[in-house]
């Protein structure tokens, strides 16, 4: 192999150009959820499993039956799908005596969209399908904008976003906090209608300070728990024995903070929860995008060289061609 | 002076277009266009088992990421001629680019299939939908832009044909540019294929999740672009018996094999750095597969290991396809083998699914067939026989 040091040594310039005028740029941190955020705060110690929230996630969602068992008779969603944006799962262990009992106990959760304060499934989506809304961060979707590609499916850290790939004409199906409900003056219907305030709605300011004095609760003693929306008090609280808390808001550091907080008396391992990073993957793909992109400098310092060495040497390529002829 | 032109001008084959071979290619293609028929009428998991756990199958993986480095044959061709000036590999230009110019034009028809809303896809263009900090949109845009520059940089191959000499001159003055593109674009959107997995975090087994990610699969696309033209060079040579350009396939051979030994060494210091050692030895598939890959990358380095090697047609046949196989593995891995996203999950294409990726295969092959035989594409056989084996 004959390269001359002189023509590797123009090659390498060029390649190193691309890596030396990416190296400088600022990494981009986690986003940070807007200050009048809305959540929800799940507490698998005061779900009863009556999936009350899933029946109602359904009508007001306009979604149609789901069914997993043979007579079809009634929805039975297994899981969050093309067709089920809300689902209550249930752990088991052992003789299953116990409620909110790692070992031969159950406990319940509910998987629905976390709503992230830095989202990857909108810094996934290439057409601005997946957005997060300023004011009230709800991750929205527009099917209207999608193509389909379904990177928000493969990138989601929850398996949120769903796909319906039994149709000819598909979307993708999250939970968007019932933002078409808002202007109407509603909530979050499955808030709404959680009889023991399992599911609470409200900002999550306010619903942050609540985890906190949950966890600050003694176990065994009784208290009372909002319901329905924290903010307006539209329902009557619910009076409960505390449970005995993991000491973990799940969604309070995770991938940099969601606007859906959890506390159980289960690991949030064994309930299906990953356990996760505080710094977002969003910003870890955006950061080595921007080093690679960002406005465009890298790109357009290699091409100058890439055009420079290729404009010596396609010269001497017409001149031979010419002779030739 | 390293740009010396002794090589033959490129020439139409010519010949029959119905052949044996050519039939059972149409036939191929017929039946994915089936398929695709039944696809487009009642969804993608009519014809496909992709899921909401692995919701990009082999169409995205084969088709696209795969199908687009097995076509960095023009790429790594104009990198060693137009940018590292050795002009002595200029006659391997055209029939490289044509083969890519398919793979590529295909990698991006096959898109089109596993949109769920294809008729959308233009927002990704459009400014307002587009969104700029999607890995996603980068590669759609680098990949399109790099379709549109390989037919321009193809069209003097037309132009000859057609006589039109003045059109040619004119694109001869700012070729240069096309050609800058065509190395920049491609060394874009090649790596940042490898960069779509970074957002899927945790999800991807720490044996693929790097942030050097796209720096592996650029790599690997350059080489793979080096073994593609070896491996073309051969089938066409046997398929439309011509002289072997022995010479210059062997030095090529070489300059693979940098390449690849600089990748091995990428890919294992940043494993060893990431403290990702102790998963290379655990008992599970992901181990294996990861293994056979980079067996599969080791072998070109051993089978090519002596000049005499490098100078015997089959072997270096032979390192090409594990060459091949290698960066198809790297790629199954990290984006089917090594993903994850819960319990309960599982993906293997489906026989409709595994045929539509072979009917974009055949569908390639023909259009190759169809125009060497009928633009000058391939050097002029009377003098290469010459040229190859002085």
């Amino acid at each position: 192999m004959s390269i001359s040091r002189r023509d590797f040594l123009k090659g390498a310039l060029a390649g190193g150009s691309l890596l030396a005028a990416g190296a400088p740029a600022e990494a981009r941190e986690n986003k940070v959820m807007p200050g009048e955020a809305l959540g929800l705060l799940y507490d698998s110690t005061l779900c009863i499993g009556c999936k009350a929230c899933v029946s109602a996630c359904k009508e007001v969602n306009d979604m149609p039956p789901e069914f997993s068992t043979e007579d079809h008779l009634w929805d039975t969603p297994l899981d969050i799908s093309g067709k089920t944006l809300n689902v209550i799962k249930v752990y088991q262990n052992g003789t299953a005596e116990n409620k909110d009992s790692e070992i031969d106990g159950f406990a319940f959760m509910k998987v629905s969209c976390l709503h992230c304060a830095d989202p990857s499934c909108v810094s996934a989506c290439p057409v601005s399908a997946m957005t997060k809304d300023p004011v009230t961060g709800i991750v929205g979707y527009d099917k209207d904008v999608c193509i389909g590609c379904r990177y928000c499916v493969a990138a989601c850290p929850f398996g949120v976003p769903r796909f319906q790939y039994d149709k000819a004409i598909p979307q993708i199906s999250k939970c968007q906090l019932c933002r078409q409900r808002i202007p109407e003056g509603k909530y979050a219907a499955c808030a709404q209608v959680c009889p023991t305030g399992a599911t609470l709605y409200g900002k999550v300011k306010d619903l942050h300070a609540e985890s906190q004095r949950r966890l600050a609760m003694k176990p065994g003693e009784y208290a009372t728990f909002p319901r329905g929306n924290i903010n307006t008090h539209d329902q009557s609280p619910h009076t409960a024995k505390a449970a005995k808390y993991i000491p973990h808001i799940y969604g309070e550091k995770e991938v940099g903070g969601t606007q859906m907080l959890k506390l159980s008396a289960v690991p949030f391992d064994k309930l299906g929860m990953p356990t996760l990073p505080d710094q977002s993957f969003a910003s870890k793909s955006e950061t080595l995008q921007h080093t690679l992109y960002g406005g465009l400098i890298a790109p357009l310092a290699f091409l100058g060289v890439l055009s420079f060495v290729a404009k010596r040497n396609v010269k001497h390529d017409d001149d031979a061609n010419d002779e030739k002829k | 002076m390293s740009a010396s032109h002794n090589h033959p001008a490129p020439a139409p084959l010519g010949g029959s277009f119905v052949t044996p071979t050519t039939v059972i290619l149409a036939l191929l293609v017929a039946i994915a266009g089936v398929i695709m028929l039944v696809r487009f009428f009642f969804g993608l998991g009519a014809v496909t088992n992709i899921n909401d756990g692995y919701p990009w199958g082999i169409w995205v993986v084969y088709d696209v990421v795969i199908g687009s480095a097995f076509a960095c044959g023009g790429y790594s061709v104009a990198l060693l001629v137009y940018i590292f000036n050795k002009g002595e590999y200029h006659p391997m230009v055209r029939p490289a680019l044509l083969a890519s110019l398919f793979g590529y034009t295909l990698a991006g028809a096959g898109v089109m299939l596993d949109l769920g809303r294809y008729w959308n896809f233009w927002h990704i263009f459009w400014p307002g939908y587009a969104q700029v900090n999607s890995v996603m949109f980068e590669v759609a845009v680098c990949i399109t832009a790099y379709i549109v520059v390989m037919w321009i940089e193809f069209s003097p191959a037309f132009l000859e044909k057609f006589g039109m000499k003045n059109v040619k001159r004119k694109l001869n003055k700012f070729l240069f540019l096309i050609i800058a593109l065509g190395v920049l674009l491609p060394s874009m959107h090649q790596s940042s294929l490898g960069s779509l997995l970074v957002v899927f975090g945790y999800q991807i087994h720490p044996l693929w999740q790097t942030m050097l990610l796209p720096l592996l699969f650029l790599m690997t696309a350059l080489a793979i672009g080096f073994a593609v033209v070896i491996f073309e060079a051969c089938l066409s040579s046997s398929g439309f018996k011509r002289p072997l350009e022995m010479q210059l396939l062997g030095k090529l051979s070489k300059v693979m094999l940098w390449m690849l030994t600089a990748y091995l060494i990428v890919r294992f210091v940043d494993l060893i750095v990431r403290g990702a050692v102790g998963s290379m030895f655990e008992l599970r598939i992901e181990t294996l597969m990861f293994w056979i890959e980079n067996a599969l990358f080791i072998a070109p380095l051993v089978i090519l290991a002596s000049p005499q090697s490098r100078r015997n047609p089959s072997k270096l046949f032979i390192a090409a396809v594990c060459l091949m196989l290698a960066g198809f593995l790297l790629r199954i891995d990290s984006f089917l083998v090594g993903y994850e996203t819960g319990p309960g999950w599982h993906y293997f294409p489906s026989v409709p699914e595994i045929m539509v990726s072979i009917g974009m295969i055949a569908l390639e092959i023909l259009g190759y067939i169809a125009l060497v035989r009928y633009l000058p594409i391939l050097p002029g056989t009377t003098e290469s026989a010459i040229a190859g084996n002085k």
